[in-house]
Parts: structure tokens; C-alpha cells; sequence
């Protein structure tokens, strides 16, 4: 196991090298250096000298290769520098955002991939009847609604009408929860047509097996099958496609908090791209990278927890 | 006058309608369509996606009446009598809303006005050109690459693979809405750009799933049997692995098109959309933000571009699933 867990680590570093490569070409092959020293002096209306110095300070005026290096290098120790606009700390920023936004992506997570399995679970053990044509007719419908809508209607509906919820914020400590409630709701309620669809087909796959029949004729109950034997089975994919949802969690994240004003990574990406800030942009890509690196290699451990027939070697 | 640009929409639905009369032809193709038909769901969806197309159609053919004024489409010419008022006003109101003093309307607007006075049934039937541009253009972008490198990578293996490989394990590695908003903040904004950064992430994943299929279809008998008799790895490729590979291909891209649709909504929040010129629903729902919060409500721009966008994208999700039952039967969920 620990070999296995070592040598995806490994295959990983070229990844990543590529990664930065990728991000140093985009953010800095692009732009030329006075360009971004006019947008880092933005506010000030600055001189030549002033420019000139920029360059010098941020390290513009070297050779691309030496910048390349900088930039890798500063990338796996974490230095991600000053943010462009405001000068603060992006290391900083990224640890105080990083509670809260695992606070608030870790329950909608949790809970759409518990509501999504419940709800197929109906639809399989129905499946065929009204019920399951029910579910899945609704499942498409929640799945063409374009995710601003639900945050949208579900702000102004809960909170604003029926005055369940604080409209937006976010507090320390316990009192977090009355802030939390809303985005969570929002959140699972938005991915649910297509978790639901999607593991309703895993477990209907399942249900075609040898082995379910095998364990009627054995004469074990249809909820026992459901639950005991589909289940089990259906986890599998069902474990990989929550991974590879991952990369969508973060997208919720960026609209869900900074729609409801959560101080985490989300908001602070938005903040970002609307006041063109490259610097944080930068960290965050690199970031939300290392995070699916980590995701995939994970999975492909649960995996290997789960299903006894995949062998890690 | 007449603009070039406007021949585009002709050329793009005789194209069309050239190659569904080419494939239906072929026996899996008419078995296909024969499922589609015997489907009522698919058939409604596919009449709603026609309806857009042709709004969209009707969007695009434009002319010049002169030489100096701006080229003017059919559908702004039908609209080109309704007046536009000063500010809000509800649907099928008398008056404007949301000021002091409110003004009698010049004109009658069936889903209201926006903010600038305009009519919200023009902004919202204007958004269906852009929609079926990003589901087009971007399809037009990410298609070619994706089929010519999964199947190099797929055909001939070994460096070639890796290399390939190695290339979208890259781009995959980054969350798709990173690398979008980074190619965005990059390219700047605009239509085309849109596209195309959607493009250069979205043909990741079919590029993957052609790799598999050539993959599997490399070492088939038939592709075996086309190789001793000394057919060119081209003509291989173009003309034996690639038919067998468009079924797959076809179901993928009608269920990503929704997917697109989508998006464009989720970059006019993130302020990397289209601009205010060109309609798009997405434009309108983020305005919606702030209508929603003032008194009166403000609900009608939201409720016309918000339900436009769904039912467009229930439309090819709904088609999409048919066309994948009806071509494979064997993936019906």
C-alpha cells in the first residue's frame, strides 16, 4: 500500500512541473512586464521610474528561465507572494479562508452525496414503477437549472420572504450554523439531479448481476438485496464519480460563497477574477491543482479499500 | 447592402440538414431515427431545440439598409416598432415601476422592461444566437482535436500515447473552472473567446474517451484485415475506426451541450462573460441579483431569461438521452 501511495506520488511531480509550466506561460507570457506593472500600480498613475522599479522588484527583468525557476520553486514551498491589488499576504488569506470553506464544502459534500444515494436507493428499489419515472423526470429537470438560479430563488425565497435565514455572513464558532444552513441547503439541492441519475444507474447496473439473482433464488429479501449486496457493490463507482465531482464542489464553492458572503477560498477566487488580480488567481490554480492530485490518488486508495478485486501493485 | 456573414447561418443549417439526409441512409442511423420517432419525449425536445435554432436563425440573417448604419437583423427589424421606455416596467403594465414618479409606456410589453427601458421578450429571444453559439462553436473547436489526437494516441500507442497523454493529464489535472477562468482573464473577453476557452477545456474529456474507443478498435479483426491488405493507416483511421467511433462520439457531445449552455450563465456571474451588446441570458440573470432585492420585486427578467435557459437545456438533455437509447441500447439507464 505504502508503496503504491509513494509511486502515485512520484508520477505526480511531472504533473504538477507541467502545471506550472502551463500557469507561468499563460500569466506571464502574455502579458509583457510593463503591463503587469501598470495593472499592479494601478491606482497610483505611475511614472516610467516607478514602473522600471516594479520590474526590478518583482523580479521582471531576469531571464525567462530564471523566472520559470522562481516560479516553481516559490509554487511547492507555498510562497505564493503579495496579492497584485491589495498587497496582502496571499498565504495569508488562503489559511484564514481555508476553515470556513472546508466548513461549508465539506457538509454540502457530505450531504449531497447522502441525499443523492438515499434518493436512488427509492429510485432502484421502485424502479420500473411511477416512483422511479417520478424521480428520474425531476432528476432532469433540477439538472437544467443553471446553479445561479438555485443560489438566486434560494436566497430570496428563505431568506428574504420567509425570513429563515440570514441573508448572508458568516460567523465564528457555534453561531456559524445559522450561516451555514443556507449555502448547505442551496448547494445540495443544485447537484442533486445529477448525483441522483448517475448512482441510480450504478445501482440499477448492479441489479442485473448474477449475483443478486443468485441471492433471490437463495430466497433473501429485495430490501436485503438493496441494501447489503447492491449497495456494496454500487459504492465503487459511486466512490469515483464523488472524486471526480470534486473540481464541480469548487466551482459551487466560488458562486455559493461568494454569494452569501463565506470568507473562504470561493469568495476570495471571485474577488480575484473581478478585480483581475493574477497573483491570487495564480496561487489558487496551483492550489485547486495539488487538491485534485490528491483527490485522484485517494480515490484510487478507496478504491482499493472497497473493491477486494483491485490489486494495488 | 448586403454582409458576407449573413450567407453563415444558410451555410450552417443546409450543412445540417445535408448530412442527417447522408447518415439516415446508413441502416444504423434510420434505426436510430426510427426509435427517435417512436419517442415522444425526444420528439418534443427536438421541436423546442428547432424553435431556438430558428429564433436564432432569424437573429443572425442581418443586413445594412446604407452604407453607415449597422447592420440590423430580421428579428430586430420585427422589433424595431417596439419603443423603448424609460426604465422598469411589469409585465403587461401601463406604467414604469420602481421610480418616484412613475410613466406611462409608449408601448405594450408582454414580459416587461428591464432596467434601460427595454423589452425583456427581444433581450430574451436575442440570447438563443448566443446559447446555440457556445454549444457550436465550442463543439466546432473541441470536436476536431479532441477525435484527431485520442485517435493518434489510440492508433499508434507507445511515444505518440504518452506524449498525448501526458498533455491532457496536465490540462485534466487542473479544476475545469480554474483553467476557464484563467484562459478567460488571459484571452479577454468575448464570444469567441468564450468559446474557445471552453473549447480548451472541455475536449480533455472526449479526447480521453476517443483514445479508449480507437483503443479497443485498434486490434479488431476488421481493422486487422483493412492493414494486410495494405490500406494506408489514414485511410484506416478516417475510414474504418472513425465511423465506429461517431456513435459514442454523437451521444457525448448532445449530453455536453447543456453543459456549455450552462457555463456561460455561471461566467456572466463570475463577470467573464459575453458583453451587454450581446444578449445573453446570462447577462439578465446576474442583473437579477439586485432586482430581486429592491421594492417592488423585480421578477420578470429573471423569470423570462432564467426559464429560456431551461428549457433549451432540458430540450438537448432530453434529446440527448434518446439519441444515446436509441444508437445503444445497451446504455439505457
Amino acid at each position: 500500500m505504502l508503496r503504491y501511495v509513494l509511486r502515485r506520488l512520484l508520477y505526480a511531480v511531472p504533473i504538477i512541473l507541467g502545471v506550472a509550466l502551463l500557469t507561468f506561460l499563460l500569466f506571464y507570457s502574455t502579458s509583457t512586464p510593463e503591463q503587469m506593472a501598470v495593472r499592479g500600480l494601478s491606482a497610483k498613475n505611475p511614472t516610467q521610474d516607478q514602473i522600471q522599479a516594479w520590474i526590478v522588484q518583482h523580479g521582471y527583468d531576469k531571464s525567462k528561465s530564471e523566472q520559470f525557476k522562481k516560479h516553481v520553486g516559490e509554487m511547492f514551498l507555498f510562497r505564493f507572494g503579495k496579492s497584485d491589488i491589495t498587497g496582502e499576504s496571499i498565504g495569508a488569506r488562503i489559511r484564514e479562508g481555508a476553515l470556513p470553506s472546508a466548513l461549508v464544502a465539506g457538509l454540502i459534500f457530505s450531504g449531497s452525496v447522502f441525499a443523492g444515494i438515499v434518493l436512488a436507493l427509492v429510485a432502484a428499489y421502485y424502479r420500473g414503477t411511477y416512483m422511479d419515472r417520478l424521480i428520474t423526470l425531476t432528476c432532469v429537470l433540477l439538472m437544467s437549472i443553471v446553479s445561479i438560479v438555485y443560489i438566486i430563488v434560494g436566497q430570496y425565497t428563505l431568506s428574504k420572504v420567509l425570513k429563515l435565514f440570514p441573508v448572508a455572513g458568516f460567523a465564528d464558532g457555534l453561531e456559524a450554523w445559522k450561516f451555514v444552513m443556507l449555502p448547505f441547503i442551496v448547494g445540495v439541492v443544485s447537484g442533486l439531479g445529477r448525483s441522483v441519475r448517475l448512482y441510480r444507474t450504478f445501482m440499477l447496473e448492479e441489479m442485473n448481476q448474477d449475483y443478486v439473482r443468485t441471492a433471490r433464488a437463495k430466497g433473501v429479501g429485495e430490501k436485503s438485496i438493496l441494501f447489503k449486496h447492491v449497495l456494496k457493490n454500487a459504492m465503487i463507482p459511486i466512490i469515483t464519480s464523488v472524486v471526480l465531482s470534486i473540481p464541480f464542489i469548487f466551482l459551487g464553492n466560488l458562486l455559493v460563497e461568494s454569494f452569501f458572503g463565506i470568507p473562504g477560498l470561493g469568495g476570495m477566487m471571485v474577488d480575484a477574477i473581478t478585480n483581475q488580480d493574477f497573483a491570487v488567481v495564480r496561487a489558487m490554480v496551483f492550489l485547486g491543482t495539488l487538491l485534485y492530485i490528491v483527490g485522484a490518488i485517494l480515490t484510487d486508495v478507496c478504491y482499493a479499500l472497497v473493491d477486494p478485486r483491485v490489486r494495488l501493485e | 447592402m448586403f454582409l458576407w456573414t449573413s450567407v453563415i447561418p444558410f451555410l450552417v443549417v443546409g450543412l445540417l440538414w445535408l448530412l442527417i439526409r447522408h447518415a439516415l441512409r446508413q441502416p444504423l442511423w434510420a434505426e436510430a431515427s426510427s426509435r427517435i420517432k417512436k419517442n415522444r419525449m425526444a420528439l418534443v425536445a427536438l421541436t423546442i431545440i428547432c424553435a431556438y435554432g430558428g429564433v436564432a436563425f432569424v437573429d443572425a440573417v442581418s443586413w445594412k439598409d446604407d452604407k453607415n448604419s449597422p447592420a440590423k437583423s430580421v428579428l430586430d427589424r420585427v422589433f424595431a416598432k417596439m419603443p423603448v421606455e424609460e426604465t422598469y416596467s411589469a409585465p403587461m403594465a401601463k406604467t414604469t415601476t420602481g421610480v418616484p414618479h412613475p410613466k406611462p409606456l409608449e408601448g405594450k410589453h408582454l414580459f416587461g422592461t428591464d432596467g434601460n427601458g427595454r423589452d425583456v421578450l427581444y433581450q430574451t429571444l436575442r440570447g438563443c444566437k448566443t446559447a446555440l453559439i457556445i454549444g457550436g462553436l465550442t463543439t466546432l473547436i473541441s470536436l476536431p482535436l479532441a477525435l484527431l489526437l485520442g485517435m493518434l494516441a489510440g492508433y499508434y500507442g507507445k511515444l505518440v500515447d504518452d506524449g498525448i497523454q501526458y498533455l491532457y493529464t496536465v490540462l485534466d489535472s487542473i479544476p475545469n473552472i480554474l483553467l476557464l477562468v484563467t484562459l478567460l482573464m488571459v484571452l479577454g473577453n468575448g464570444l469567441d473567446k468564450i468559446c474557445l476557452a471552453l473549447g480548451i477545456t472541455t475536449w480533455v474529456g472526449l479526447c480521453r474517451l476517443v483514445r479508449g474507443e480507437t483503443l479497443k478498435h485498434r486490434d479488431r479483426e476488421y481493422v486487422r484485415a483493412a492493414k494486410s491488405l495494405g490500406v494506408s493507416d489514414f485511410r484506416i483511421l478516417t475510414r474504418h475506426i472513425l465511423p465506429n467511433l461517431l456513435p459514442t462520439v454523437i451521444i457525448t457531445v448532445t449530453l455536453g451541450l447543456s453543459g456549455l449552455i450552462l457555463s456561460e450563465a455561471i461566467l456572466s456571474y463570475l463577470s467573464l462573460g459575453v458583453t451587454n451588446e450581446t444578449g445573453s441570458w446570462g447577462n439578465m440573470i446576474d442583473a437579477a441579483r439586485v432586482e430581486l432585492a429592491r421594492e417592488p420585486v423585480l421578477w420578470w427578467n429573471l423569470l423570462a431569461a432564467s426559464s429560456a435557459l431551461f428549457v433549451l437545456v432540458w430540450a438537448f438533455n432530453v434529446f440527448g438521452d434518446a439519441i444515446r437509447d436509441a444508437i445503444d441500447p445497451r446504455l439505457r439507464s
